[in-house]
């Protein structure tokens, strides 16, 4: 949800990362935290377990500039992939402005990347949200493996409503800020829409 | 998609005072108020080198997984917790049903106070956040757009964020 602060002028969005386990989320972040100046950015969080998996989530607070006067802020949230921390996973998405879909391309994860769409959707149901009409983006991470889906397939299977979809190989940051900037460009979008109240 | 959190810039006034006498009447070395999505609205005290951000992200993921947990057990929530450390102490609780309001204090104070000048200043905050909603709703009832920096933003105003 919004939080728009006429006092301090500023302007804060919540996106997420959502997507199978081990597919890229937290090193979407991580990439974006890594290249980003040290004034636009906050404290990386990463709430992980003692083998780097995402127990709670990864939180960047980033600050893109000025628009129209009122100082814009993205927080950047993943949530845990792993399927027994769904309780967790759900949390995460309340008061959410943007969502990101991380699909893991290889071939074995196809299953994986299904069933973390149809969660996605169904817990956004229960904050009352649909995934239809949420600001979201696609992105077919790990492209630069051997075993991977062609993209055309994978976007055929994954794709919801012809939102943007961009191939990744997040660790190198390919398409790790065009993902970045075209769900900001939605949630600001939809801001326009609602005449921001 | 959900409507935005407002705050303008009278209530904020309003709000930050209520933090600040808290915080003395209390004895604390600070107040905080976030909202329950992780966003900071308020704060005042002595803690220059506080990490504002990440301590709102990590209160309302705290708050969020505590409510999941009285969900569990058939509670609807827990309105107070109360973490004690060796030298700081935190006293979080919930205003208006939507805001964290979080204290940090030491040996100078006690829970005991902490909670006393707390109930009084929830009772404010609560009268404060409803004013605000009663303007979110009149304006919206009157057609009245709010005052938004992104009514008229344009797809270059977007794209210059990024350059």
């Amino acid at each position: 949800m919004t939080f728009i602060n006429y006092a301090s002028r500023e302007i804060n969005c919540k996106i997420v990362y959502y997507g199978p386990g081990l597919g890229g989320k937290t090193t979407n972040l991580q990439y974006i935290y890594d290249s980003t100046a040290a004034q636009s950015k906050g404290k990386l969080i990463s709430l992980a377990t003692e083998t780097d998996r995402t127990l709670f989530f990864d939180f960047l607070p980033l600050d893109l500039g000025t628009v129209r006067g009122f100082k814009t802020r993205f927080h950047l949230y993943t949530v845990p992939g792993q399927v027994f921390y769904d309780a967790s996973r759900k949390l995460i998405l309340k008061g959410v402005d943007g969502m990101v879909f991380v699909a893991d391309s290889q071939r074995e994860r196809m299953d994986a990347n299904i069933e973390a769409i149809f969660n996605l959707e169904a817990n956004l149901k229960q904050h009352g949200y649909d995934l239809m009409k949420v600001p979201y983006v696609l992105q077919l991470n790990k492209r630069d493996l051997p075993n991977v889906v062609s993209a055309s397939d994978l976007t055929a299977e994954l794709n919801r409503k012809g939102e943007p979809v961009f191939e990744g190989v997040a660790n190198r940051g390919v398409g790790v800020f065009d993902t970045l900037k075209a769900v900001a460009k939605q949630v600001l979008l939809e801001l326009r829409k609602n005449g921001g109240g | 998609m959900s409507t935005p959190v407002v705050l303008y810039e009278q209530e904020y006034e309003q709000l930050k005072r209520v933090i600040t006498r808290l915080c003395a009447d209390a004895n604390a070395k600070f107040v905080f108020l976030v909202d329950k999505n992780g966003q900071q609205i308020a704060a005042h005290g002595e803690m220059l080198n506080l990490d504002t951000t990440s301590l709102a992200s990590l209160t309302a993921g705290n708050v969020a997984a505590t409510d999941g947990l009285a969900h569990l057990i058939g509670e609807r929530g827990f309105p107070v917790l109360s973490h004690e450390g060796e030298r700081d102490n935190l006293h979080i609780s919930i205003v208006a049903t939507r805001v964290i309001l979080v204290i940090i204090f030491d040996e100078r104070s006690s829970l005991g106070l902490v909670r006393l000048r707390v109930k009084r200043a929830t009772a404010e905050m609560n009268s404060i956040f409803e004013v605000i909603d009663t303007k979110v709703d009149r304006e919206r009832d009157m057609g009245i757009a709010l005052d938004s920096p992104f009514a008229e933003i344009t797809e270059e105003d977007i794209d210059a964020l990024f350059n």
